[in-house]
């Protein structure tokens, strides 16, 4: 009996002691980010195009262009999103052939970025003549995160009880108006959530827009789909690995990593007061 | 009968799989008559009134056969769209399912998808349904608030409520009282019997009293199989099947 008790109080010391160590690492990120990207940032950061080679000036269109990118990738992967995971949940029989389909979009998901860049080179930049673009970045972002919208809104609209479904039908309202006026609206919370998830995922990615959507320097703002544009993940790696001032480019990819960071964790943010919004309302 | 048909199933016979759920079921829903069906869990009850208005259909791997008419014509003819038979024949469920919306809306939303689009119309149909489903009193001074704030019995009210503003000719009751208290069960069964008065009702139950104090007929299911179907006083006095006489008197189920 007490030996119990002894060995229960060192297990839980020991998960307690795990979730420390968890919480260092990322008390850690948070404060080397915020202590060496403070000194950068200041209003001419945020809003000057870049000068002297990169060692001076401001990141503004790199914050434009992730932006752009985002915006764009979310354009395109939502609404396809959307109606391959009604499909998948509301429409299509049951069986092999939409569980090989459900399996391949899981697998999409653990596809890596880098593979998702060269798949954007070759497929939008050059076989599509799209070259390097907002277009062509947006469309190979947008893949990447049409596994999370899509399994995002399949749990939505699973978690819609089925009671609701035949409430619906049952007042003589067809499969769609069931689904357009009952299910979706019960699952949007659920849906949205994913989609800011995907939303913290693009701003973040570096790897798919390396070939399709990111140049190093520019001193414009783009122009249209089809410009190259910075983009804030790719401007810190760049400014690590190239360039001739490693000290002045160090400075400025830390305040590029805070002002990312700030972005995505705004965006989670956002996610987890709807989530926790509309449990209020459920209780 | 003296009654006059107003669904009839003939030698129905359902599929789940490989299971035989109903086994030749013939039954007359009178007009304008309360028909109750009793029976033990898992006996059927519930799948054959399901079947009233094609809800099972959404069910996948179901087979059936026979035959099911409303006003003389075949449901599950191919020429039929089941909306329209969902429309004319309408549902409360056993457990209240409101949708997570304002009452109003509740209650308006039939009628929107039922392609009533003035909004005064829509006004009216709400509040005579309510009144109708005698939750009127209680609830007029918050039409718009979530229907989900209200209480099991008043949310079952409303699922009546809602049933009748799109003017079925049939309701089905699936055990609707099955979630609720005694003083709700009571306010229910009185609006039942309002309600017959224009409505043909078909209600599924576990409660023999119930069956007893609200319906005019009355069919006992067991395994599948209809024991006996005939006036509820004859039922409950004077059955004709050993079976029936054991489960209304309590003797197993």
């Amino acid at each position: 009996m007490k030996n119990g008790h002894i060995t229960q109080k060192i297990g839980f010391s020991a998960l307690f002691g795990c979730m420390l160590i968890t919480m260092f690492f990322l008390g850690a990120i948070i404060y080397f980010t915020v202590v060496r990207g403070i000194g950068a940032i200041s209003w001419g950061f945020l809003t000057q195009v870049p000068r002297s080679g990169m060692t001076e000036g401001g990141v503004a269109p790199a914050i434009v262009g992730t932006l752009y990118l985002t915006a764009g990738s979310i354009l395109f992967a939502l609404p396809l999103g959307l109606a391959c995971a009604i499909y998948l949940c509301e429409y299509s029989p049951r069986g092999f052939f939409v569980n090989i389909i459900r399996m391949s979009i899981n697998n999409l998901a653990g596809v890596p970025s880098v593979v998702f860049g060269l798949f954007g080179l070759a497929v939008f930049v050059k076989f599509m003549k799209f070259g390097i673009s907002i277009l062509s970045g947006s469309l190979t972002l947008g893949i990447l995160v049409l596994p999370i919208i899509i399994s995002a809104t399949q749990e939505a609209l699973m978690a819609v009880p089925h009671s609701l479904r035949e409430a619906s039908l049952a007042l003589g309202a067809s499969k769609w108006e069931t689904i357009r006026k009952i299910v979706l609206p019960s699952a949007l919370p659920g849906i949205l959530t994913g989609v800011i998830l995907s939303i913290g995922r693009v701003a973040g990615e570096t790897a798919p827009i390396l070939f399709t959507a990111a140049t190093f320097y520019s001193r414009r703002y783009p122009d249209s789909v089809f410009s190259e544009v910075m983009a804030l993940p790719y401007h810190i790696y760049a400014l690590m690995t190239e360039g001739t001032h490693p000290e002045k480019q160090t400075a400025i990819a830390y305040g590029c990593a805070l002002i990312l960071m700030v972005l995505v964790l705004g965006v989670s943010a956002i996610a987890v007061y709807i989530r926790q919004r509309q449990r209020i309302q459920n209780a | 009968m003296p009654d006059n048909a107003k669904m009839k199933a003939e030698k129905v016979d359902f599929f789940y799989g490989p299971r035989h759920a109903l086994k030749g079921i013939d039954l007359d829903i009178c007009e304008n008559r309360v028909t109750a069906i009793i029976g033990p869990s898992g006996c059927g009850k519930s799948t054959f009134i399901r079947l009233l208005n094609r809800m099972n259909e959404l069910i996948p791997n179901t087979i059936l056969k026979g035959k099911i008419s409303l006003d003389g014509r075949d449901i599950f003819d191919p020429s039929v769209d089941p909306v329209e038979i969902r429309r004319r024949v309408g549902m409360v469920f056993q457990k209240p399912n409101p949708f997570p919306k304002s009452i109003f809306e509740n209650i308006a939303y039939g009628l929107k998808v039922n392609g009533v689009s003035s909004r005064k119309i829509i006004e009216e149909r709400v509040v005579k349904s309510l009144q109708e489903a005698a939750l009127w009193h209680e609830i007029k001074d918050r039409i718009n608030d979530n229907a989900l704030k209200l209480s099991g019995g008043q949310q079952q009210r409303l699922c009546i409520a809602r049933c009748l503003a799109v003017e079925p000719e049939v309701i089905l009751f699936d055990e609707p009282c099955a979630s609720l208290d005694p003083v709700s069960t009571q306010k229910i069964e009185e609006l039942i019997l309002q309600l017959k008065k224009d409505y043909t009702i078909a209600i599924v139950t576990h409660n023999m009293q119930q069956a007893a104090r609200v319906s005019d007929y009355t069919g006992f299911f067991l395994l599948g199989e209809l024991i006996e179907f005939d006036r509820t006083q004859r039922i409950f006095t004077a059955p004709s099947d050993k079976r029936t006489e054991d489960y209304v008197t309590g003797r197993f189920g």
